[in-house]
């Protein structure tokens, strides 16, 4: 059965994050955790990655855009990401363990402040491009908690109690 | 329906989409909104061909559930692009700005609902102006995003003190902005 790694940037240009997660001893501990394949979204990304991989039983795909990943998160068994909200929120939203990657090289990223929270709240693991090594071999993935969608229905409720129509049952 | 028997009266709603994943919230927040929310009024920037795709799949699912439903939408100069200059941003504000203020008297809806960016805030500003010509009956109502946990939006801080409920996604965010409401994550 396949199991396997997505890497999503989105539309963003994050090489360090192509060229951190496309090397040998990275492959060797996926695949030491289970995992046989590794697929990227490499998005605006400068170069082509080799998907060159001298371990038996692991191989390496990558592509530049699709007008949705949905499919390839839904198949997926660890979703790495850059710190883009929409990424995040698709992966949590389909159950998906998440390590998100932070682009040291955006200075003004307001986008962290929800990974952050993620992270405070144990739904997602965070690094940088240089502890990405250090936290794949490290985290167990597995103990990540579940994301619990929003209510949209709490709103609904406050406006029909602010307009005054009440709830008969 | 939870809504039957005496309890005909409708609420006109002007809805005001953002883009992107501004747009992605907005529609998850209406989705548990029953049918008296109607008609519902969506406006939204000329260029955002995207977003009017998504609020005409969102509709037509709806009306597909509940009959006698009605919506509208209405396209508006967007004030500001991302990366256009300040200065240039100075004239299409105004711009917006002229086709803001007869729009939402026109519309005079009951509910003016936004989540930000740049395009809610000069329909804000003339909501706030029809509140004064109505009296307080219509309701300014802004749901800021999930990604904003520590500080609130720049369209958020100068809509503050204009609309009359301004909804958080996060307790701690809530905490330093006494106005704001934290009722749960809603989006």
């Amino acid at each position: 059965m396949s199991k396997t790694v997505f890497v999503t940037v989105g539309t963003t240009e994050f090489d360090s994050l192509i060229q951190s997660i496309t090397q040998d001893s990275i492959y060797k501990i996926l695949k030491s955790k289970g995992y046989n394949k590794l697929l990227i979204q490499i998005g605006r990304c400068a170069f082509d990655p080799s998907t060159e991989c001298s371990l038996r039983g692991f191989t390496i795909e990558y592509y530049r855009y699709k007008p949705s990943i949905a499919d390839d998160i839904a198949n997926a068994s660890l979703v790495v990401s850059h710190a883009g909200a929409g990424s995040c929120l698709e992966s949590l939203t389909a159950n998906k363990p998440l390590l998100v990657v932070v682009n040291n090289e955006l200075m003004d990223n307001h986008q962290l402040e929800l990974a952050r929270q993620l992270k405070k709240d144990g739904n997602i693991e965070y690094c940088d491009c240089s502890s990405l090594e250090e936290t794949l071999k490290t985290c167990d993935f597995s103990r990540l908690k579940p994301y619990t969608p929003g209510k949209p229905q709490l709103f609904a409720d406050f406006l029909d109690n602010l307009i005054g129509y009440t709830k008969q049952s | 329906m939870p809504h039957e028997g005496k309890q005909t009266r409708t609420t006109s709603m002007m809805i005001v989409i953002g883009s992107g994943g501004h747009t992605k919230e907005m529609l998850s927040l209406i989705s548990f909104l029953g049918s008296q929310y109607t008609p519902r009024y969506y406006i939204m920037a000329n260029t955002d061909q995207m977003s009017r795709d998504k609020v005409k799949e969102f509709e037509s699912l709806k009306e597909n559930k509940e009959n006698n439903q009605q919506h509208k939408i209405y396209r508006i100069p967007r004030s500001r692009e991302v990366k256009q200059s300040w200065f240039t941003t100075i004239w299409t504000t105004i711009v917006a700005i002229i086709y803001a203020f007869p729009l939402v008297f026109y519309i005079n809806p009951k509910i003016i609902l936004c989540n930000g960016p740049g395009t809610c805030i000069p329909l804000c500003f003339a909501g706030l102006l029809l509140k004064i010509f109505t009296f307080g009956k219509t309701q300014m109502i802004y749901v800021e995003s999930i990604c904003r946990v520590e500080t609130l939006s720049l369209s958020a801080k100068l809509l503050y003190y204009i609309v009359d409920h301004m909804f958080v996604q996060w307790p701690s965010l809530q905490q330093q902005y006494p106005r704001t409401k934290y009722i749960g994550r809603i989006v």
